[in-house]
């Protein structure tokens, strides 16, 4: 499981017709402080997640199980939109 | 999934026989802004993604997760083709 921030859309009409209905948002993945690390990549997702939001997103084929199919190529889905960090347990 | 853009194709005659049929091409990944970054992937087609079009493609073990693909060495597959990318504040 991923920590990210959504940072945009994509709209795709010609797509794997089982992903017909999923959104697609572009997710740029955070270390737990909340800084940007790594390139931006683009997660399914099922719970209305907006812009600006944090999320928890899964990647490789497990991502597939929130989707409504059974078969569908993706390989990242948001599972949770964040609340809150915690990390003060981390040494500083 | 990783922002492509289809950039050729590559045709084998020889190679592994649950491959026959598959349209591989060569898809380059993508910034936000649409500029190429050096790494590319070897992506099967299941879209009908033609060569210039801006793509989507899962990789790892979800590719394999289309009719066409279930069962078969392929690690990446094109399941979309990008009409529209908004990604409002766009990092200068």
């Amino acid at each position: 499981m991923f920590l990210g921030k959504v940072i945009g859309n994509i709209w795709a009409t010609k797509k794997y017709p089982t992903l017909t209905g999923v959104a697609l948002l572009l997710v740029q993945p955070l270390n737990s402080d909340g800084d940007e690390t790594g390139s931006p990549i683009i997660a399914a997702d099922t719970m209305g997640a907006g812009r600006g939001e944090k999320v928890v997103y899964i990647t490789a084929s497990e991502a597939v199980i929130p989707l409504p199919a059974d078969h569908a190529p993706v390989d990242a889905t948001i599972v949770a939109i964040v609340d809150y960090v915690n990390n003060e347990y981390k040494e500083k | 999934m990783i922002l492509g853009r289809v950039i050729g194709t590559v045709w084998s005659t020889k190679k592994d026989e649950n491959l026959t049929g598959a349209k591989f091409l060569i898809v380059r990944e993508l910034s936000l802004d649409y500029s190429e970054k050096s790494n590319f992937v070897i992506a099967v087609d299941s879209v009908g993604a033609g060569e210039g079009e801006v793509v989507l493609v899962a990789t790892g073990s979800s590719a394999r997760q289309t009719t066409f693909t279930k069962n078969k060495p392929i690690d990446a597959v094109i399941m979309g083709i990008v009409d529209r990318l908004d990604v409002p504040e766009t990092k200068e």
